[in-house]
């Protein structure tokens, strides 16, 4: 069976019409028993059980994922990856997700497709030049790439862009970070679910956890509708029903759940090349390499679970976008859908031990968990392997809501994410 | 677009709306004897259940705040009640 | 396929289009589909994937192939559905996916190499070196049509909302019955259909209904049904349906524009139809391979004959009539029925083959021949029923459940929703008798139901399933070029979740969303996989149903009218005075006057305030009233300062802040009396400070005894600054005494200004003696003239928002949001008495006290000092060097060149700034280094003397 992939194997494969291909991954049953069991089989609880057997050697692990892998909001975002932020703690973060995203694709011999095209945040007035300058300032000092661009060098990149005199949001210039980007989705979960499951690691789908086992105090498994299944340390990465969860565990979370709705249009040739994103309509938008563009806009107003889209934020992101580029209302709206997010009130994760021992929390990533894949799997798998905290998660554990040490990007750079 | 019901103006779109809270929290005071632990939880903690929830909402466009049973996941409204003379 | 009209003679003069840059000529009341089909056209389009020769399929929403750009009248649309796009005089038609065209495709190339790029083949390689390398072009060859960059669709789509007791989706036989029953039982009704002609499939299959041909009996329903008031809406496609039955409706108004209905329904009676799917045979995507269906509908509607030797595969009844017509029609018609059960009959021009499978479809650019049952049959077109697939998509929108219904070979309802039900074919009837009979359930049983007696329309159905993959190519998704063989990969490669397979092969999502692919998809999954159908179930249903034009769903919000700009009473005077605008805190207001160098400009305004006196408009500063018994109360918790010892008359300076301790804003309260507040804020934040009060006091304060009210609209505010402030304001004439025992700093005064009252307040956002004069906004112009002249008289001059924001910053005042961020806290600026030493409780104060509020190393609000006169870049960063790695400690908030001072100015926010005092620090902008001296915020008069002078 052919497990490598490669041009020269999908070729060899071609002449023999593809039928020697390996599955991507296994359909085990559930051991009673493992080292770490993470609950959520989407990007992050993937990449934390590829990490724990790749950084610490940890491969008796099993990824249990209620529905199809990749099917919470991996599959439902709009795949945009970038780390162009203003405090530290965050860059940190962020830009250690987008390194790992750079080599992503040769790591896992799986291509993601990140295709580094570019992201551009407009400024649409003098004053917000000046936030821009402080944003860019910001993510120069705290080592990642950024540029201040003038209204011709956004204008360049984008030519579409709405540059009429009676333009609601005029284009002053804006932030762009060269290397932010966007990648396939389902490739970012299927990539680490093959990688891992090549090194033992169990992925069970279709399999509920329904609580939690615990023993002294202690976390020491999950109870799955199949059953119990004995863990030394549980990871939570489920997205969107971390409350949820939570409560199963007997805590609750700083955390409220939102839809957040996305959107694709009809395929069209190439028309755009970079990611845009307005602060004044809220809409961004870039093309995927099908043609289509794709669409996202800020969270619904109204705390729901329902993971469908609602007419009033979908109109708000549709008529900006057509404020931005008044020449795509020449498309048609193919597909809408929404995923369901997990909102803290600093907008920032949460990582780090849960106040149930044994429990470790990945969660809390609000609008931005697809571009951080990489790195919050790396980081649990640490919390989990060593059981204690990476000095790139420890900013984001849940004490800082008591000691009030927020890491609140919307109150730095004015810019929410 | 949801339908909900202000107990003073009747059902209304939406978007005439703004959630402010789930319901029942109560502002520890005075200042000087709170915990973190109970600042932080009033603050911050949510409840968040998917499923029936209790929250406070405001209708904007007249202004009042008033209680309203949901389930946040089917989207169904249960009622709503006004919070004249009482805590939720 | 030699297509042919049955009739020479057209009801009306030619319909002249192009396609591909050739001339043609449609009929009116052709769509684009039937004329191209009629004009001899087969291959219509290319495949996405492979570039694959495609024709028309189907003959509505359904279809996967047909896709046109479209430009007509210098406007260019693309992707438009040939089947569903009426035909218009003078339109030019470009294939998709085609160069030069789609007869000549140079992309045709691609489908030799098929067998090395089969789905999901970009996962496995573009690896190495980088897929950057590869990306432009596969972007490249993606895509179907091709938008010009130089169409901007207006913004002229209105939304219509609506309401009704039933809404009816589909006016054919079961919309129709439905919305009957509905209209007799005394409710509203409005019946949408996304066809131009009511009736659905009774214009195209011959029925009898209540003893009239099924299509009168269509339009006496629909006429019935508008004579009492009902609403029908014709070309208006029901796409989505959202919260508490709300479903949006998409109208087209040809020579209008498109409009979008929100339309409540109490009840929604889903009577879509179904889709014929196509049977999986080798080659069963060559042109010429059409839906048996939209054969009949293409004879019926369009006149037109789509071959002289058809052969019909199907696996059920209902293509029988299609054979029959098409004979009577004159063609030579054999029908492949893949039933052994099929009974072999010949009538004039019809023979049956029963048992028979289609093996091979000869002719790469359209049908020449087709090998069946071991046989080869020449044909110029093939026509296929795989049987029909309810619409049920409404009904999974809302989240209705289907069940899998053996006999049918569908998903059917499984369950009736509260307020939503389906009918009719869309829930698995197909007798004319029972479609007819759901509806009217549907539509609540009142009146007389229609019957029919119909005889020809039985629908018996073998299922004729996609099984394993034999070595030629069988098409599952036509437009995306998945196969039978992509779903074998996809089963043995583990992705044989249906939604896996639909994301690995992309399955159902091309443009069609699946229509006529998603069934045969997910049976040939589980065929494969030795599943059951409903084992391995459906994806997830999806709005939109068809794809809607962005502009319906956006609407009229854009340009101004996608967030308005609010606008000062006296806004033509300003502009008549050559003000510039610039929108501060959603308000147009003046930057600045005149035509010059806007620094100048500025700076003229600047000195003419400190050294005379300027006018400023200050009218959207917030004017909050608090009032009743407990308004001192509620100003006080709202406030970090304590407000209500203050005398009446006299004005406070204070913060808000948030729950989290932080600044929300800055501001003064003035004291009317001990029931009577005025409150103060920012221009932009006025929304947010009236939204905390009112929030504050329904939740804490008994809201009868203390009122909230915004009047900032109600009053315009005159505001005047510099040292001959007080001589302006005396021309006035206002009868107030402005000595400053009277009216001293931070006191206000009642009186009137041309017969309405008038309030003057002296607080001072420049550090110069000020008095801020507000009127009622209808005495705006008045006022404005009255203090106009007197400026004159004195030698002052006009004051915009830039020049303001100059004076400001000299005095080191500073702008909530600017000077601060979302972290500062009071102390930030230095101000900790309240903090110290309030009792009781205030909004924000136990956050004062956290680890995080006490830190030691907060940012603090400090003036930057620097040498020459080149003023720092605001968003410039402090930094500081630790351990070799440099480090932010803040950065450059606000900076200006000052006039008054002749040097620049900077503010900004430090760590520790408060205890730098005098420290020269390092800043670096855009990586230039530069620096700075940290210096007291005030820079101008720190003495206080000018507010008096």
């Amino acid at each position: 069976m052919t497990r490598r992939y490669s041009a020269f194997s999908l070729f060899v494969e071609g002449l023999r019409g593809q039928t020697g291909w390996a599955p991507a991954w296994r359909t085990p049953k559930p051991k009673a028993q493992y080292d770490a069991v993470i609950v959520g089989g989407g990007g992050h609880g993937l990449a934390t059980a590829y990490y724990l057997a790749k950084n610490h050697g940890i491969r008796n692990v099993a990824v249990v994922e209620k529905g199809w892998l990749g099917g919470g909001n991996t599959g439902r975002n709009t795949t945009t990856i970038r780390s162009n932020y203003f405090y530290p703690e965050s860059v940190a973060l962020y830009d250690f997700a987008l390194r790992l995203y750079e080599g992503l694709s040769r790591e896992l011999n799986y291509n993601v497709m990140f295709s580094q095209r570019g992201l551009v945040t407009v400024a649409h007035s003098e004053a917000e030049m000046e936030i821009a300058a402080r944003v860019v300032n910001a993510m120069q000092i705290n080592g990642t790439d950024a540029e201040l661009l003038g209204p011709e060098e956004v204008l360049k990149r984008e030519p579409l862009l709405n540059m009429s005199d009676r333009a609601r949001f005029p284009v002053f210039g804006g932030v762009w970070q060269g290397r932010a980007g966007v990648a396939r989705h389902d490739a970012v979960a299927w990539g680490y679910a093959r990688a891992a499951d090549r090194m033992g690691i169990d992925i069970i789908q279709d399999c509920e956890v329904e609580g939690f086992l615990v023993e002294d105090g202690r976390c020491a498994g999950v109870e799955t509708a199949g059953g119990t299944i004995r863990a030394g340390a549980v990871g939570l990465a489920v997205a969107g029903h971390s409350s949820v969860m939570a409560a199963k565990a007997g805590f609750g979370l700083p955390i409220q759940s939102y839809s957040l709705q996305a959107m694709v249009s009809e395929p069209v040739k190439p028309c755009m090349e970079t990611v845009v994103l307005y602060p004044g309509t809220g809409t961004y938008l870039f093309q995927s390499d099908k043609g289509e563009i794709v669409v996202g806009g800020g969270i619904d107003r109204v705390p729901s679970y329902a993971q469908r889209g609602n007419p009033p934020a979908q109109r708000q992101v549709l008529s900006g976008l057509l404020e931005m580029f008044p020449a795509f209302g020449q498309l048609k709206l193919m597909r809408q859908w929404a995923g369901n997010v997990d909102v803290t009130p600093d907008s920032s994760a949460v990582l780090g031990p849960s106040p149930l021992p044994g429990l470790y929390l990945n969660c809390g990533w609000g609008t931005g968990g697809f571009k951080s894949i990489p790195a919050g799997g790396w980081l649990l798998a640490h919390l989990i392997a060593k059981g204690e905290h990476h000095e790139i998660s420890r900013p984001f554990d849940l004490s800082r809501f008591m000691t009030g040490r927020l890491v609140d990007e919307a109150a730095g750079s004015g810019i929410a994410h | 677009m949801q339908l909900f019901s202000c107990p003073f103006c009747g059902p209304r779109d939406e978007t005439e709306f703004h959630f402010a809270a789930e319901a029942g929290k109560t502002r520890p005071e005075p200042a000087g004897e709170v915990s973190p632990e109970a600042w932080s939880g009033y603050l911050y903690a949510k409840s968040n259940p998917g499923g029936p929830s209790r929250e406070i909402w405001q209708h904007v466009t007249c202004g009042e705040f008033f209680l309203m049973e949901r389930d946040t996941l089917t989207h169904e409204v249960a009622g709503s009640k006004a919070l004249r003379g009482q805590r939720p | 396929m030699t297509a042919r009209r049955l009739s020479t003679a057209p009801d009306g003069p030619a319909v002249p289009f192009t396609f591909d840059g050739k001339p043609f000529e449609g009929r009116p009341g052709d769509t684009i589909a039937s004329a191209l089909l009629a004009a001899g056209v087969r291959v219509v389009g290319r495949s996405f994937k492979y570039h694959r020769p495609r024709g028309v399929w189907g003959a509505g929403a359904e279809e996967p192939n047909a896709l046109v750009d479209v430009s007509l009248d210098g406007r260019t649309t693309p992707n438009l559905r040939a089947t569903t796009e009426p035909l218009v005089e003078g339109m030019a038609l470009r294939a998709v996916n085609a160069r030069p065209s789609a007869a000549a495709d140079r992309g045709r190339v691609l489908d030799r190499f098929a067998k090395f790029i089969p789905a999901g083949f970009y996962y496995k390689t573009f690896i190495w070196p980088d897929w950057h390398r590869f990306e432009p072009r596969i972007r490249a060859m993606a895509g179907l049509g091709r938008l010009d960059p130089a169409t901007h669709p207006p913004a002229d789509c209105p939304i219509v909302h609506a309401r009704c007791d039933v809404l009816v989706v589909g006016a054919g036989p079961a919309g129709l019955s439905a919305a009957r029953a509905a209209a007799a039982s005394g409710g509203s009704v409005i019946l949408v259909d996304d066809q131009e002609r009511l009736g659905g499939a009774l214009l195209h299959r011959h029925a009898e209904i209540d003893g009239r041909p099924g299509r009168i009996w269509a339009a006496s329903c629909v006429e019935a049904l508008r004579a009492a008031g009902h609403r029908v809406l014709a070309s208006a496609t029901a796409f989505g349906v959202y919260d508490h039955n709300l479903v949006g409706v998409w109208q087209r108004r040809f020579g209008r524009p498109d409009a979008l209905w929100q339309i409540r329904a109490g009840r929604i009676v889903v009577a879509a139809g179904a889709i014929e799917r196509p049977l999986v045979f080798p080659d069963n995507d060559r042109p010429g391979v059409m839906s048996a269906e939209a054969a009949l509908f293409y004879l019926r509607r369009h006149d037109l004959l789509v071959g002289e030797r058809i052969v019909v595969a199907t696996n059920n009844d209902k293509a029988y009539a299609v054979a029959r017509a098409l004979a009577t029609a004159g063609a030579r018609v054999a029908i492949a029925d893949m039933r052994a059960s099929a009974a072999p009959q010949t009538a004039e021009g019809l023979s049956v083959l029963p048992g028979a499978r289609v093996t091979a479809v000869e002719g790469e650019d359209g049908v020449e021949a087709v090998r069946v049952g071991g046989r080869r049959v020449e044909a110029d077109c093939l026509l296929v029923s795989g049987g029909f697939t309810p619409t049920v998509h409404l009904h999974a929108q809302a989240k209705g459940k289907l069940r899998y219904e053996e006999s049918l070979a569908a998903f059917v309802p499984a369950e009736r929703l509260p307020g939503l039900v389906v009918a009719g074919a869309a829930n698995g009837r197909f007798s004319l008798s029972g479609v007819l009979a759901d509806g009217h359930a549907a539509g609540g049983g009142r009146g007389v139901a229609a019957r029919s007696v119909t005889a020809d329309d039985s629908y018996a159905i073998e299922p004729a399933w996609p099984g394993r993959a034999g070595k030629a190519r069988q098409w599952i998704d036509f437009q995306n070029d998945v196969t039978v063989k992509d779903v074998e990969l996809a089963a043995r490669e583990n992705f044989r979740s249906v939604e896996h397979l639909k994301r690995y092969t992309t399955l159902g999502m091309a443009t069609d969303q699946g229509k006529t692919s998603n069934m045969n998809g997910l049976a040939a999954m589980a065929a494969i996989t030795g599943r059951t159908i409903p084992g391995t179930g459906t994806t997830t249903y999806r709005p939109p149903f068809v794809p809607v034009p962005l502009p319906v769903l956006a609407g009229r919000r854009r340009g101004e009218f996608f967030s308005p700009v609010r606008r000062l009473v006296l806004e033509a005077e300003h502009r008549a005075t050559g003000a510039v605008f610039r929108e501060y805190g959603g308000w147009l207001r003046p930057g600045w006057y005149g035509a010059g160098r806007a620094e100048d400009e500025i700076a003229r305004e600047a000195r003419t305030a400190r050294e005379t006196v300027g006018i400023l408009d200050g009218s959207p500063l917030g004017k909050i009233e608090v009032i009743g018994p407990d308004a001192g109360a509620l100003v006080d918790y709202n406030s970090y300062q304590t407000i209500s010892t203050l005398k009446p008359g006299r004005i406070r300076y204070g913060f808000m802040l948030t729950e989290g301790g932080v600044i929300y804003d800055d501001g003064v309260v003035s004291k009317v009396s001990d029931e009577h507040y005025v409150v103060s804020c920012s221009s932009g934040h006025v929304p947010g400070v009236v939204a905390r009060l009112e929030e504050w006091r329904q939740d804490r304060f008994d809201p009868t005894r203390v009122f909230v009210h915004n009047s900032t609209p109600q009053w315009a505010t005159l505001t005047t600054s510099g040292p001959r402030a007080r001589d302006l304001v005396a021309m006035l004439g206002l009868g107030l005494s402005l000595s400053d025992e009277a009216l001293p700093h931070m006191a206000f005064a009642d009186t009137a200004f041309d017969g309405a009252p008038a309030r003057v307040a002296r607080v001072s956002f420049t550090g110069d003696r000020s008095y801020e004069v507000s009127v009622p906004s209808s005495k705006a112009a008045a006022l404005n003239r009255a203090m106009t002249e007197a400026a004159r008289a004195v030698g002052g001059g006009l004051l915009g928002s830039e020049a303001l924001l100059l004076l400001r910053a000299e005095k080191g005042y500073i702008i909530a949001g600017k000077d601060t961020d979302g972290t500062t806290m009071p102390h930030d600026l230095g101000i900790t008495g309240p903090r110290d030493r309030r009792q009781g409780e205030y909004v924000g104060k136990r956050s004062l006290f956290t680890e995080n509020a006490l830190r030691p190393d907060r940012q603090q609000a400090v003036g930057l000092a620097v040498d020459g006169d080149v003023p720092l870049p605001t968003g410039a960063h402090a930094v500081e060097t630790v351990a070799g790695r440099r480090r932010s400690i803040g950065f450059v908030t606000s900076s200006y060149a000052s006039p008054t001072l002749g040097r620049p100015i900077g503010l900004a926010l430090v760590v520790n700034g408060l205890s730098r005092m005098g420290e020269e620090i390092e800043l670096v902008h855009l990586g230039k280094t530069m620096r700075a001296m940290v210096a007291p915020a005030c820079a101008f008069d720190p003495g206080g003397e000018r507010l008096n002078g």
